[in-house]
């Protein structure tokens, strides 16, 4: 039985520090604790029903609320960057419930929430990784069946895992898995590392960083303690390889870090950019140029065409809702501009091509 | 041309705006209030109490309201509110024997201690539009219900004016007091499989709280089917009558009205009436089962709810026995019979999320896809162009470096 | 009700000195063998450790049955952690969530405890291993998750044969039991997935 009083005036309702009550954080923080006493191994938790969707990072916000203070300064990001709508809502919520500092400077943050990427800055010791993750489970799309799994994981049968991994050989000639690319623990845990792109498993082997995975729909949380072994699954005559691209970033010239295509026209036109906006930042600011960066940083004016295809979620930045009455008129290169400028929009660069 | 610019923040906001415009809709029209939704729409609001595992009537309509009639984002709201609220304890089991009786068939008996009470219900309405509600206020629906009281007098008119369509006939007659249970009667006479408390009566698996594992039992069963989606799990229970689960059963009873929930605060020692709440419940008698030990025996489903809610109750009851499957030894090929299927994807709340994060960007994952197959692609051709130059049929049949 | 004037005082401010101890307890286990120090000091009720008191009232709750020596269930300690925790103190190790060992004492064996099953490794015991100190003691030399190459410590006072009990632990991953090691303030992690050599 729940009682409920309607609130009367002041609809505000009072939250607990972080959102979480401390019954639920204790909950959770017995299950940090054994999940990194036993790396990779998936511990079920009391996942709590969040403000935010299933699927949307209940988990990572679960854990990352579970572990913040007040001496945490807090980065989240989603593909990579700081500003993506989903990094921006969950950072805004802890802004929210918990008072958090945040910052978008990798080096900066003690705790650093993220879906899909690991920075392209080396982690340090002190620093903890909170990874979403939506299906914890490597070898669900083999079998279907929790019941089935957890027997494979208590017996450590991984032998299907392979037989699937060497079917892509046979098929296609290497494994065709490109994002959360299994992982062996410590030598016993096969470990999805969430759908982190292949590229950014390496980073995740000997981390000098505690890393922390959170699945809220599912109700798992797993963990990997700093310097452990996490190597990606592969055969003796098939190493495992990651991805590489031919051309450098275009804004900042980076050959080393993981890319984002951005489609710039409707002709074949095309550019790869940092996934990680942070580092791309940091790199232009200490004067590198890809060879994409124009002048248009130094004018302050970006012709924005209406054929020009801003990447991602950074669209929104536009803003053409912004003002409903002047929707229609969102594609005007000028109001665009316009608006993005009202808004206090931090217009980072512009390029001509 | 590129520009990479920031902003997610003032966008995310302008939604917000947008949304609550897109709630309001035309404002010359007057706007709903949450007493007219939790009124007039209280099938709506049951079904976000169940799936929204809460019993609250005015949230539940706040949260249609607040949704646009969205019952599973209403639903949603529902479950984020309830996550925080603190518990006070649990509730003496409710006994749904004494409950107040609004609605109650059976399908098993002809005639019954207290007989069948129609109540409320659509079953014996044809689906023809009352076009009088369209236009007029206080219509009401007279014994012919597509026959409406277009001259229905306003609203200033006290409602016990003498007009048999404002107060149907069933109501001439007291109900009677006794109302047993069906699966009761059949129980008496030793033909029901029995319901026990599993060994010390301990309080129940809560799955907001605790991680389940399976095979579950029955509680977490319960309690995921009566929280689950209402169209999911009639889907499965009509899977189940049509040969996916084999399952043939009789409505023993539908019943609906109220019961009293009663606490036993520990400083106190007896119970305390809370109040009542609205419920359904919908006992189905299924084929008989029996061994070498245990005489042949009806088998039970057992569904029940929050509110007026029938179809949702019996479908749960269908899934339920469904799911008993491993209990009576029979195979569980279908569906409905597998707990971690039912169980993992009834959550209506859980799907949504999980299907709709799909449109979050996925382009890091999806740059890792187009690298591979532009890979694969450019490989294919210089080995098919290889294998055109070399002349060898039977060269590299299967991919290789 | 006298129960207020026994018992000792928990936390001041339960939200904030259990995520700054929680998070001592989550580096601990993380980096197994680094003395952390717990400076939010409280006042512990006799028998118990300030870090053992500390990390208790940390993580114990009605849900987490503990087991405690005869002498600290006895005295204040088992009716503070009943009180703070609201914890249910059992006579058998195996059921124990949380158990508090004295690093001397000739029982119970750290197999006396739940190691987890095969399936749900997490359900094992965490045990708060109170020293006599946390360094001085002979070397222990421990590898594995959370140390890069190799670390020592030398907790004081372990009863005879207990290495060799840790070492079996160690064997067993990844079911087992987690230590935490106490003394006075300090706090040194010491999980399952740790494997341990003596120096030579």
């Amino acid at each position: 039985m729940t009682m409920h009083q309607m609130p009367a005036g002041d609809t505000k309702p009072a939250y607990n520090y972080a959102y979480l009550d401390e019954q639920t954080k204790r909950m959770i923080r017995r299950a940090l604790l054994k999940a990194v006493a036993v790396p990779g191994y998936q511990v079920p938790f009391g996942s709590r029903e969040m403000p935010l969707a299933r699927g949307w990072g209940t988990g990572g916000i679960q854990v990352t609320a579970a572990i913040i203070g007040p001496a945490d300064t807090l980065k989240v990001i989603d593909q990579g960057a700081d500003d993506t709508t989903n990094a921006v809502s969950i950072r805004k919520f802890f802004e929210r419930t918990a008072d958090a500092r945040t910052t978008e400077a990798t080096e900066e943050a003690t705790i650093i929430q993220t879906r899909h990427r690991i920075p392209e800055a080396p982690l340090k010791a002190g620093q903890v990784m909170v990874y979403q993750v939506p299906m914890p489970e490597p070898l669900r799309r083999l079998e279907p069946r929790e019941a089935e799994t957890r027997k494979m994981h208590a017996w450590a049968e991984y032998g299907l895992m392979q037989v699937k991994l060497y079917e892509d050989i046979a098929r296609y000639g290497e494994i065709t898995k490109t994002y959360d690319y299994p992982v062996m623990v410590n030598g016993r845990y096969v470990m999805a590392p969430s759908p982190i792109p292949k590229f950014d498993n390496p980073k995740m082997h000997m981390s000098p960083a505690l890393q922390l995975f959170g699945a809220g729909r599912e109700k798992r949380i797993y963990a990997l303690p700093p310097h452990t072994s996490v190597k990606s699954l592969d055969f003796e005559d098939h190493p495992f390889r990651i991805q590489s691209w031919t051309e450098p970033c275009g804004l900042c010239g980076a050959s080393d870090s993981y890319l984002d295509e951005v489609v710039i026209d409707d002709r074949g036109g095309r550019m790869f950019v940092c996934s990680d906006s942070h580092h791309c930042e940091t790199r232009r600011e200490a004067g590198h140029r890809g060879t994409m960066l124009g002048d248009a940083t130094a004018s302050g004016f970006v012709d924005l065409s209406p054929s020009t295809v801003i990447p991602g979620d950074r669209r929104e930045a536009r803003d053409p809702f912004r003002n409903p009455t002047e929707q229609g008129s969102g594609m005007d290169p000028g109001s665009a501009v316009g608006s993005a400028r009202d808004d206090g929009a931090d217009m980072q660069t512009g390029v001509k091509s | 041309m590129y520009v990479a610019v920031k902003g997610g923040e003032a966008a995310i906001l302008a939604t917000h705006e947008l949304v609550a415009e897109a709630r309001r809709g035309d404002p010359a029209i007057p706007e709903i209030s949450v007493a007219q939704i939790r009124e007039q729409q209280a099938l709506a609001c049951a079904r976000v109490m169940n799936e929204g595992s809460l019993y609250d009537s005015d949230l539940a309509a706040l949260a249609l309201k607040q949704s646009q009639g969205d019952v599973i984002e209403a639903a949603f709201l529902m479950r984020a509110y309830r996550t925080t609220l603190p518990r006070f304890g649990s509730s003496v089991p409710l006994d749904t024997a004494t409950m107040s009786i609004r609605r109650r068939v059976s399908a098993t008996y002809k005639d019954l201690p207290g007989g069948q009470v129609l109540g409320p219900t659509y079953d014996y309405t044809h689906r023809l539009f009352d076009f009088a509600l369209m236009d007029s206020e206080n219509v009401r629906v007279g014994l012919d219900p597509t026959i409406s009281g277009r001259e229905a007098r306003p609203s200033t008119t006290h409602p016990s004016s003498g007009d048999a369509r404002i107060k149907p006939e069933h109501h001439a007659a007291p109900l009677d007091a006794h109302m047993p249970r069906v699966p009761d009667i059949l129980g008496a006479e030793g033909l029901m499989e029995a319901e026990e408390a599993p060994e010390g009566d301990p309080r129940p698996f809560d799955l907001t709280r605790d991680p389940v594992s399976f095979p579950a039992d029955r509680d977490v069963r319960l309690q995921a089917m009566a929280r689950g989606d209402e169209g999911f799990l009639l889907g499965l229970g009509y899977s189940v009558q049509r040969g996916f689960g084999g399952s043939h059963p009789f409505v023993g009873e539908v019943r609906v009205g109220e019961v009293a929930v009663e606490l036993v605060p520990e400083e106190l020692g007896f119970a305390v009436d809370l109040g009542d709440l609205t419920l359904t419940e919908c006992q189905m008698v299924n084929q008989f089962q029996g061994s070498k030990d245990i005489a042949p025996q009806f088998t039970r489903g057992y569904g029940l709810v929050f509110g007026h809610a029938e179809r949702k109750a019996m479908s749960m009851s269908l899934v339920d026995r469904a799911l008993k499957a491993r209990d009576f030894g029979e195979a569980a090929d279908y569906p409905a019979q597998q707990d971690e299927f039912v169980l993992y994807h009834s959550d209506n709340v859980e799907a949504a999320g999980f299907v709709e994060h799909l449109k979050l960007p996925h382009y890091v994952d999806f740059q890792g896809e187009l690298e591979l197959i532009r890979r694969i692609r450019r490989e294919r051709d210089e080995r098919l162009a290889g294998e055109q130059d070399s002349k060898e049929p039977d060269a590299m049949p299967e991919a290789a470096e | 009700m006298t129960i207020e004037t026994a018992i000792a005082a928990g936390f001041r401010d339960p939200v904030l000195q259990s995520q700054t101890a929680f998070r001592t307890l989550l580096a601990a286990l993380s980096e197994p063998g680094i003395v952390h120090s717990i400076a939010d000091a409280i006042a512990a009720p006799e028998g118990l450790h300030q870090a053992s008191a500390i990390a208790l009232l940390t993580l114990a709750d009605y849900e987490t049955p503990i087991w405690l020596p005869q002498p600290l269930r006895d005295g204040p300690t088992g009716a503070w952690l009943r009180f703070h925790c609201g914890s249910t103190l059992v006579d058998d190790p195996a059921r124990a969530a949380f158990a508090v060992l004295d690093a001397a004492a000739p029982e119970p064996k750290l197999s006396a405890f739940h190691p987890g099953t095969d399936q749900f490794p997490d359900r094992s015991t965490t045990l708060v291993l109170q020293c006599a100190a946390l360094a001085g003691g002979e070397a222990l030399v421990l590898s594995g998750p959370g140390i890069p190459e190799t670390r020592s410590i030398g907790p004081l006072g372990l009863r005879d044969g207990l290495v060799a009990e840790l070492q079996d632990n160690a064997a067993l991953y990844p079911l087992g039991v987690d230590l935490v090691l106490t003394h006075g303030d300090r706090l040194l992690g010491l999980p399952r997935s740790t494997r341990i050599g003596e120096a030579r």
